[in-house]
């Protein structure tokens, strides 16, 4: 017996309510502009434990000192060093690191000759709230650092930060490309969910069992007409974005949407895991909603994860918004390309068949 | 040829017996109706026989393969068709029906030959492009039964398919019941309506889980347990049925006794009859049991033995 038994009509026939129903295509496409306006409008935060890389061009006495300031800073947290510029960028750009120390060979020279040194901080702009806390803890660290060292009272040491990536701190160019994810999670989870509560309530599921339909045919056949939307909505979300608040895609549209179909999936999974827990509407209407507030809160779209006590960074690292949210972000932000956002993409692929077999399976279950 | 098969069929389901070792064995073409009260194991011998719960012990067959091994292959060549219909109201009747043929996996020209064939057949043709949501309570048994059968099922299986159905939409279904059977089909029917049970070539009644009793509605009407040696059914009519049913119950030779409408059906002692006239003021008529007056007193002997 194949195992997709069923699959293509089932997928059809779910193109047709989509198609009666088009309140909740218009809703799928009405919600993210009046989410977009409500968040585009930046939230302040602090910040703590940054994830920052040094580039240390020639360790001296003076420098482990500077470094050992930014160690005892709460706001950044040093992750480790690099040797050069390229592995310096790219840490930043596959987001292991959002700051950048960056200390000149000649710095501790400079120091003992008392001819002035100059210091760079990196710092990732595509988070605007992380960016304005490095920069202000960074002059601040500076200033210390020059009164420490300097009798004259002239400032000695010169503080250079430089924002990548997002030079003006715009608060939309960060969180926009996180509401993508969030909204699109959300949508997929609970249209999915009803859809197939609805089949349970109306007795429509019963009369399916006893057909050769096979579970895994009835689940994916319905999954696809919902991926399809929420393909469709990134689309559009991604064009307002554009048009509207002028944020440039600096990376691959292609990388961005090729993600986006196991992030689909998975969301589509967990909509399915719902359905096979919900007896009735209002029930799924809960459970979804239930899984819409840790999408929001602990996927990083609006608060840093590394400021996240540990248990909820586990937390966040089943959430498939948090995987897609690097990607949103590294793509159109960071201009990050497939090759260094490749794991996000395994991961959702990962969560996309271990939930839809589950609930394959769950289905399977109930039947017998 | 016998075409639904079961031997001792036990389902449990943790320490509830849902279906206590039945036995039955029903013929190509026959329409074969179950009846018993709600919970008495009706609609989990049809999903036994659908391949839906697991059978505990005994046996099931249909169309000679054992359900337990075979259900995929079953699933293929039976139709379904609950109370509930399982139809997309949101769909039109054509829609529906393509849906469903869609879903037994049928080619192209077997789908435009049978969906001619079901449309001819419920007579629906003027209501194709209309929602499924949109019909009649008649009208949507009929879509219901031509979604059934989009695949030329052997065996139709029908879960009270007529309840809250206007009379002259249950007739219409009961015809095309008919006709089906008349090709070769086999039905299987759980009903509450009495008229519909005499209408079935045999009947099994279920109580309490077990098989009580199985025959043509004439061998059930002369069934010995319905008829107890030494009495009679009576029919009592007068104009104050309520008063006289209380009356009639606390005579000691009157075994049962129920109304029917303006009169009273009576299970007595023959030996009583003129007693009982007496009793009542009006001279009982002897009749023929009903199949509900059999079922009545297997269910009542039943009670009095637990």
């Amino acid at each position: 017996m194949n195992p997709f038994s069923g699959m293509i009509p089932m997928m059809k026939k779910e193109f047709l309510h989509l198609r009666r129903d088009q309140g909740t295509v218009i809703f799928a496409l009405l919600i993210p502009v009046v989410q977009l306006i409500i968040f585009g409008f930046a939230l302040n935060m602090n910040v703590r434990q940054i994830p920052t890389v040094v580039y240390d061009q020639a360790p001296s006495q003076r420098s482990r000192e500077l470094i050992e300031r930014f160690r005892a800073a709460d706001t950044f947290a040093i992750r480790g060093h690099v040797s050069s510029d390229d592995e310096l960028y790219r840490e930043i750009r596959q987001g292991h690191a959002q700051v950048a120390l960056k200390i000149p060979a000649d710095y501790a020279d400079r120091i003992l000759e008392g001819r002035g040194a100059t210091v760079q901080l990196l710092v990732d702009g595509s988070d605007s709230t992380v960016s304005s806390a490095a920069l202000n803890v960074f002059s601040s660290l500076i200033l210390l650092e020059n009164q420490r060292l300097s009798n004259s009272g002239k400032p000695i040491v010169e503080a250079r930060p430089a924002v990548l990536f997002n030079p003006a701190t715009r608060s939309p160019n960060f969180f926009v490309p996180g509401l993508v994810a969030v909204l699109v999670q959300i949508m997929v989870i609970l249209l999915v969910a009803l859809s197939v509560v609805r089949e349970r309530e109306r007795g429509t599921l019963d009369q399916l069992t006893v057909t050769p339909v096979q579970p895994l045919g009835v689940m994916v056949g319905k999954m696809i007409p919902y991926v399809a939307l929420g393909f469709a909505e990134i689309c559009w979300v991604l064009l307002i974005m554009r048009v509207v608040f002028a944020v440039p895609i600096n990376g691959s549209l292609a990388t961005l949407l090729l993600i986006a179909v196991p992030f689909l999936v998975a969301s589509s999974g967990i909509g399915l895991l719902i359905s096979t827990k919900a007896q009735s509407q209002a029930e799924a209407f809960q459970l979804s909603f239930g899984t819409m507030l840790p999408s929001i809160f602990l996927s990083g779209y609006i608060f840093p994860i590394n400021n996240m006590p540990t248990q909820f960074q586990y937390v966040s690292k089943i959430i498939p918004t948090t995987y897609y949210i690097e990607v949103t972000r590294g793509v159109i932000l960071r201009g990050a390309s497939l090759s260094e956002l490749w794991v996000n993409g395994a991961v959702l692929t990962l969560m996309a068949v271990v939930t839809v077999a589950l609930a394959a399976r769950q289905f399977q279950r109930q039947l017998s | 040829m016998t075409v639904i098969e079961t031997k001792d069929l036990t389902i449990r389901f943790g320490d509830f017996t849902a279906v206590d070792h039945v036995s039955m064995s029903i013929e190509r073409g026959e329409v074969f109706g179950l009846l018993g009260p709600n919970g008495s194991g009706k609609t989990t011998i049809i999903k036994a026989l659908c391949g839906l719960v697991k059978i505990s012990a005994g046996s099931g067959n249909l169309l000679g393969l054992d359900v337990r091994q075979r259900a995929a292959e079953i699933r293929q060549r039976i139709g379904y068709m609950s109370q509930r219909f399982g139809l997309y109201e949101d769909l039109t009747v054509r829609e529906n029906i393509e849906f469903y043929s869609g879903v037994y996996g049928l080619s192209p020209e077997r789908h435009a030959r049978r969906f001619a064939d079901v449309v001819a057949l419920t007579t629906i043709t003027p209501y194709l492009d209309r929602r499924a949501g949109q019909l009649s309570g008649g009208w949507k048994q009929r879509l219901a039964l031509a979604c059934a059968i989009i695949h030329s099922p052997e065996v139709v299986f029908l879960d009270e398919p007529t309840a809250g159905i206007d009379p002259v939409a249950r007739r219409a279904l009961w015809d095309l019941v008919f006709l089906l059977s008349g090709q070769g089909v086999t039905f299987l029917v759980t009903t509450h309506y009495m008229d519909e049970a005499e209408r079935c070539g045999r009947v099994g009644y279920l109580y309490n889980s077990r098989l009580v009793a199985l025959g043509t509605v004439d061998e059930l009407k002369r069934l010995p347990a319905a008829n107890p040696p030494g009495t009679a059914r009576f029919e009592i009519t007068c104009p104050n049925v309520m008063e006289v049913l209380a009356a009639v119950r606390l005579l000691p030779y009157v075994h049962e006794a129920t109304i029917f409408g303006q009169s009273i059906h009576a299970l007595a002692d023959i030996s009583a009859t003129a007693a009982l006239a007496a009793a009542v003021n009006v001279t009982p008529r002897l009749i023929e049991p009903s199949l509900e007056d059999v079922f009545v007193t297997l269910t009542n002997q039943i009670r009095n033995t637990v």
